[in-house]
């Protein structure tokens, strides 16, 4: 009990790791999901348009990003984009990798939202003089929104989850604060449920929200 | 960049990259079956009336959708041998990725039994069937077909995750890939031939999940 005691002294003596881990953590989960909503509502109305060469292009680069780990596209744009001559701190490149996987898994949950609107809406909105762009603003969007907001709030969890990855770069996230407190305290198990706690604050409100909407 | 690759490498590490890709297939499948086991459990525990048997199955499923699998490891992995426990790392990674993934297996049991109307458990109930006919001849059969396009959904997932193997020093295909890299200095070929790997596996069960779209569900789009 003393031991148990001791060590979780000596976890809270690296209070400023945790800290600045959460803080990370947080930072990249809201940059992923600003930058992945609004990037994916771009890539899923190209992905859902008539147009079928877009939407095959547009479903060929999500595939590419929803059929590979995150860890591996994490690698490849802290480590090959550099040969490119895109040198990028890891942060960024934490940052880029994890916006560019949400707005590709997002992508596709907007376009199946748009292609659950009825047809009739859009024929409706058009034959009421609406133009293309006023069709998707005003009749389709709103009621494919709608449709898939409980599954958006799921995958901004999966976002909060997958950024634990970043910490493989040596990116100070709450993954890492575990990783290094473990390294004096050795106590794996405490040390990792505190990370825990960290991330099931962040993650359950929003999976208990998301629950919420998918029953009304 | 990717137009001169270095093919004549990525030709001679072929061979490490096929045992990653195996193990990867093999780890991915071992983790899948213990996810199914632990879902039917944590199923079944989480849909019974009585709150102290359900109580556990929820919270296991809550704290496990709520934190990442990289934590769960680590917890594994780090945590483990202060208990006198010492098992391989792949070992302990086929267990942190089975019990990850068994809370969504469980989720997706759960809403595929939920799927079935509750008039057919009451007629069932009324025709004189015990609680395990009603599950084997009327729920079950039906609840069944809803799960396959989700649970290869899951498998995907796992197949990716299991990626994160690599960080506790498991051979696999992104280690396989990581090799590559740092032996070789040749990041874009090590990076790139794991990717391909991952897609093949990625593509694989896409189409399955398709074939099975096709033969149950003739009229749907896709």
């Amino acid at each position: 009990m003393t031991l148990f005691l001791e060590q979780l002294q000596g976890i809270a003596q690296y209070y400023p790791v945790i800290l600045k881990g959460v803080g990370v953590t947080l930072a990249l989960s809201v940059i992923g999901i600003v930058a992945g909503t609004i990037v994916g509502f771009v890539l899923g109305i190209a992905r859902a348009s008539s147009n079928t060469l877009l939407s095959f292009v547009v479903g060929a680069y999500t595939d590419i990003f929803r059929g590979t780990p995150v860890l591996v596209q994490v690698f490849v744009v802290f480590f090959i984009l550099p040969e490119a001559g895109v040198e990028l701190d890891s942060f960024t490149a934490g940052a880029l990798a994890l916006s560019n996987i949400a707005a590709c898994f997002i992508s596709e949950i907007v376009a199946s939202g748009i292609r659950a609107v009825p047809v009739g809406q859009a024929e409706a909105a058009a034959s009421a003089g609406l133009t293309r762009l006023q069709q998707l603003r005003l009749v389709v969007l709103p009621q494919a929104t709608r449709m898939i907001v409980p599954s958006l709030v799921g995958q901004f969890v999966l976002l909060v989850k997958d950024s634990s990855v970043v910490s493989a770069i040596g990116l100070l996230d709450l993954t890492r604060s575990g990783w290094i407190i473990v390294q004096s305290v050795p106590n794996g198990m405490l040390v990792f449920s505190v990370v825990g706690i960290g991330y099931f604050l962040i993650c359950y409100p929003l999976l208990h929200l998301s629950r919420r909407m998918e029953k009304t | 960049m990717l137009l001169n690759l270095n093919f004549r490498v990525i030709g001679e590490t072929l061979p490490e990259f096929w045992v990653g890709f195996v193990s990867t297939l093999s780890i991915s499948l071992t983790a899948f079956a213990g996810a199914i086991a632990i879902g039917i459990i944590a199923c079944a525990m989480s849909i019974q009336p009585s709150r102290l048997v359900r109580a556990p199955a929820v919270a296991y499923v809550d704290v496990i959708r709520a934190t990442p699998l990289l934590a769960q490891l680590y917890f594994l992995y780090f945590g483990l041998p202060s208990f006198g426990v010492l098992m391989p790392e792949t070992v302990i990674g086929i267990i942190a990725l089975s019990i990850n993934s068994g809370a969504y297996v469980s989720e997706i049991i759960r809403s595929g039994i939920m799927s079935i109307p509750r008039g057919q458990v009451e007629a069932s109930a009324s025709s004189g069937m015990n609680y395990w006919q009603q599950m084997r001849l009327i729920i079950l059969p039906q609840a069944l077909r809803p799960m396959v396009s989700p649970l290869i959904g899951q498998a995907i997932v796992l197949v990716k995750d299991s990626s994160l193997l690599s960080l506790i020093s498991v051979l696999e295909l992104t280690r396989a890939g990581q090799t590559l890299a740092n032996d070789r200095f040749m990041p874009v070929e090590g990076l790139a031939t794991t990717a391909v790997g991952y897609l093949i596996i990625y593509f694989g069960l896409k189409l399955m999940a398709a074939a099975w779209m096709r033969i149950n569900h003739p009229s749907a789009r896709h």
